[in-house]
């Protein structure tokens, strides 16, 4: 919903950085960002793709790698992918236990972008 | 062909956002005012916690409110008729509001004269939870009639607030709500969430929430 604004921002931080480095033009930004987001990867190439016309980026193809949701066990430190759309309920795998805590997948940055 | 360079960037999307985010931080520090951003989803009962919390804080707290609204104003009008100032952030179409627009907002207010500022965000459970408005605390509703699953359709939201207020507890009766497992869901996304559980129709836990907000403001002025 609120990709816009997000790809608007991504293609700020990618010109500044094409910019400096006297590129002549941008071919992919890589990004990861964490499953908890919302955004929807194809709606962010759709807007980047309309926001990046006549700049350097024009033409880039956007690379998202999505970091997965994982909990550790309290009990016995195991540490598991959850699909945290489509569980009832977060249970540890390896023991059974429901006691875990949140390590990742809320992470929201530009890896690297590949230039000419 | 020229070679293909690959850039390291490893830059945060949103590091615009949360650098004005931490300047407002820095201004409401200096100011001593302390900010919540409030949200929830659309008619979770957002601008009735607000109207609840002030009217139970008028005698201690000098409170203003900042509405976030698509596009109307009767949310800011129902504020000003309790007598609290409030200004309106129409977004015109944004689903969230962010720290470039409650900067905004803050220009038109008085920091001097106020202790506190709750911010009604846009409602909506996705959008408003991944930017930084440079509040002090972030707290959000669910109300009943939503469900007890919404911590796992949502959890974004329920990962990054401080509090969570449960409304309409006056509905549970009527409602295949767990509390139980809700907690269970919230604390595990969110253990240090602090739940609350109210009724805005009743009035029923209105005062520990407030009592929150009384203990975060007096934390911050310390």
């Amino acid at each position: 919903m609120h990709e816009l604004p997000v790809t608007e921002n991504i293609l700020k931080v990618v010109l500044r950085h094409a910019e400096e480095a006297k590129a002549g033009k941008v071919i992919s930004v890589s990004l990861r960002i964490g499953e908890l987001s919302d955004v929807i990867d194809e709606w962010l190439q759709r807007y980047f793709d309309y926001l990046s016309k006549g700049t350097l980026a024009e033409g880039a193809a956007l690379r998202v790698e999505r970091v997965p949701v994982v909990f550790r066990c309290e009990g016995c430190g195991e540490s598991f992918h959850v699909n945290i759309r489509e569980v009832k309920d977060i249970v540890c795998p390896a023991c059974g236990g429901g006691k875990a805590t949140f390590i990742s997948g809320r992470e929201f940055f530009i890896k690297n972008i590949e230039v000419i | 062909m020229a070679d293909i360079r690959l850039i390291e960037i490893k830059e945060d999307i949103l590091a615009d956002n949360d650098k004005v985010a931490e300047e407002i931080r820095e201004r409401l520090r200096s100011r001593q005012v302390f900010m919540l951003n409030l949200m929830a989803s659309p008619g979770g009962g957002k601008t009735s916690l607000i109207i609840e919390t002030l009217r139970g804080l008028k005698d201690v707290l000098r409170s203003a409110v900042i509405e976030g609204d698509i596009d109307s104003v009767v949310d800011a009008e129902k504020v000003v008729q309790e007598g609290i100032p409030a200004v309106q952030l129409r977004t015109g179409g944004a689903c969230h509001l962010d720290a470039v627009m409650v900067e905004m907002a803050l220009r038109e207010m008085d920091l001097y004269a106020l202790d506190l500022i709750i911010i009604e965000n846009i409602g909506n459970l996705v959008c408003p939870a991944e930017f930084d408005t440079g509040a002090v605390k972030k707290a959000m509703i669910l109300s009943v009639p939503e469900g007890d699953d919404k911590p796992l359709k949502y959890p974004l939201m329920f990962t990054v607030c401080d509090a969570l207020v449960v409304n309409k507890i006056d509905y549970l009766a009527m409602a295949d709500f767990d509390m139980k497992v809700l907690k269970e869901r919230v604390l595990k996304l969110n253990p240090k969430i602090r739940i609350f559980e109210v009724s805005c129709k009743t009035g029923e836990g209105i005062p520990a929430w407030i009592q929150w907000i009384r203990d975060e403001v007096a934390n911050f002025k310390k």
